[in-house]
């Protein structure tokens, strides 16, 4: 995996127009200041990773690409979050289309206790396909994506629960896919899956950051080094450091980030 | 073994031993009842006598009520001719049940899906205890609603000839078996784990698709086992119907005609009943059937909510 080695020398943000552009964000939850003036940028098709000690807010600025925070009672947000260029914070966002563009998986692996072929189906079908030719195809390329294709071809009426975790989680990212989202947010993708389930989840992150963009939040700093381009440190709802992932962890400018990539805090 | 630990032990041993008991009882009790039920069913299939007037072949199969007449389904326990032919009041029962159920588990449904995917949550915390409270109401209030009130607007509103019937009497045993299903179904959609909801939204879906397609799938098995519960106690209620059914043992499937049901038979006629007598006998029977009924109903319905969990979760090879 030589994708630290991705554009060398100039900051990230000075080589294209980011996919999201975060500005001033400022988010609490009731009267807890979680997020405060958050300002990052994340370039299309890169691999973008959040870290951070628990609690540092990584996770509650990848939910705000989504808005998946306006579910939590509470939640009051100021600042802009603009995706290709719109404020996804406007009133008039349309967030059923936004969650198609910007899709997400989750920490713990969570297919719908359906059959294989429903769980990616599902998406298309509730954007209004019905064509059962369509599906097939867009179940077909979806899992041939997330290599799990061949494994599954013949097993499709399945329940997606009898599956491997690492398999749950490649049919979530599936599951995303069918939908043909430009943006895929991971929030720990692997924290539920074993050392060699991990790394192939990497890998298959690496060969989707091709055509997607990728924001990946992480506890585990290896998993940062290895698969990013531009990794962004948070530290209690700021952020202290963003930039091109073999800086952050061969020369961090802040001494916090030091401190914690060599593991002296976290 | 210091004094305090063995005063200790001791007290342990006599409180397992209690707990322990009471199971017991419990347990003993039930199937003494059913014993006693049993025994006294028994001279159905074994007198002589009784099975002169009521064998099984009578109980369940038309008969003419004199020589060279049509045969018919009729239960007059107490005419000249007692005929003792249990189809009137099964019908009865089947009827008031599907009308109750009908009425009953859409609304518990839809009320529990409501509760538990679209209320506000101080909605909820209000909803909630006042369906089940609903539960508490004790069923000769239910009935006796229903035969007062109620009767007289169903009968009204459907411009019908008789004023208690097997709707009135459905929709009111419906109202008793409402919180029964609402309540579990309830706990079913609720434990659903928020992670299928998310991973719902975050594809696009909304709340409604999300709780549709979702959810309710997922809470399938225990939404079907409230069902048959609801059943359970449908089929079981006994004052409701027969304060509201009109109590005529008409074998008619007709919603709008009056009925009689196997449990309010029991209720109406065991206290006036000749001792030993075949129809002291024939009612003993029909409690077996009763429980026979929600005996099996219980157990095919947990046997396949077992096989629909398993399927959902994938552990079915």
């Amino acid at each position: 995996m030589a994708a630290t080695s991705v554009h060398q020398g100039n900051p990230p943000a000075a080589l294209e127009t980011p996919k999201i552009a975060v500005q001033d964000l400022n988010l609490w939850y009731g009267s807890f200041h979680a997020l405060k003036n958050v300002r990052v940028d994340v370039l299309p098709r890169k691999i973008t990773a959040f870290i951070g000690p628990s609690g540092c807010g990584k996770s509650t600025v990848l939910r705000t690409f989504n808005r998946m925070n306006d579910l939590i009672k509470g939640v009051r947000v100021t600042g802009k979050v603009l995706i290709d260029d719109h404020n996804i914070y406007e009133e008039d966002t349309d967030l059923i289309r936004l969650r198609k563009r910007v899709g997400m998986v989750f920490q713990r692996p969570n297919p719908f206790p359906i059959s294989v072929f429903e769980n990616v189906a599902y998406g298309p079908r509730i954007h209004g396909e019905t064509r059962r030719r369509r599906l097939e195809e867009l179940v077909e390329k979806s899992l041939r994506a997330t290599a799990l294709w061949d494994d599954l071809k013949d097993r499709l009426s399945t329940p997606a629960l009898g599956l491997s975790p690492e398999q749950q989680q490649r049919l979530c990212l599936s599951r995303l896919l069918a939908v043909e989202p430009d943006v895929l947010l991971m929030d720990e993708p692997c924290s539920a899956l074993d050392p060699i389930a991990t790394a192939r989840i990497e890998e298959l992150a690496v060969e989707l950051s091709k055509d997607f963009t990728i924001v990946i939040v992480t506890h585990n700093m290896q998993q940062a080094a290895r698969i990013s381009h531009v990794t962004a440190f948070f530290l209690l709802g700021e952020l202290l450091e963003c930039g091109e992932t073999s800086q952050i962890f061969t020369n961090p400018k802040n001494e916090k980030t030091e401190q914690y990539i060599t593991g002296r805090f976290g | 073994m210091k004094p305090s630990s063995l005063s200790h032990s001791v007290s342990e041993k006599i409180i397992e031993t209690f707990i322990h008991l009471s199971a017991a009882v419990s347990i003993v009790g039930l199937v003494l009842i059913f014993i006693f039920i049993g025994k006294e069913s028994l001279p159905v299939f074994t007198s002589p006598e009784i099975r002169r007037e009521a064998s099984l072949s009578k109980i369940f199969l038309p008969q003419s009520p004199e020589p060279g007449e049509e045969k018919v389904f009729r239960w007059q326990p107490v005419s000249v001719v007692p005929k003792y032919s249990l189809l009137p009041l099964v019908v009865g029962t089947l009827k008031a049940t599907a009308v109750a159920l009908l009425f009953a588990i859409p609304l518990a449904l839809a009320a529990a899906l409501f509760t538990s995917e679209f209320a506000p949550s101080w909605l909820r915390e209000w909803v909630k205890p006042v369906i089940e409270l609903l539960a508490g109401i004790p069923s000769v209030v239910m009935g006796f609603f229903a035969l007062i009130v109620m009767a007289t607007y169903v009968q009204e509103l459907f411009g019908l000839d008789f004023r208690l019937n097997a709707i009135s009497a459905g929709i009111a045993l419906g109202l008793a078996v409402v919180p029964v299903v609402y309540t579990m179904a309830e706990d079913a959609l609720s434990a659903v784990p928020q992670s299928y909801r998310e991973g719902s939204i975050a594809l696009g879906a909304t709340p409604w698709q999300t709780a549709w397609r979702v959810v309710l799938p997922a809470a399938f098995p225990g939404i079907f086992a409230a069902c048959i519960l609801g059943l359970g106690r449908a089929i079981g209620e006994t004052m409701i119907v027969l304060m509201a059914s009109g109590n005529a043992a008409v074998s008619s499937w007709s919603p709008t005609d009056p009925f009689r049901s196997l449990s309010a038979t029991i209720a109406a006629e065991m206290g006036e009943v000749v001792r030993g007598s075949t129809h002291y006998h024939v009612l003993f029977f029909i409690g077996v059937l009763l429980f026979l009924f929600t005996f099996f109903i219980n157990y095919l319905g947990q046997l396949f909510v077992e096989r629909l969990r398993q399927k959902l979760s994938g552990t079915d090879k």
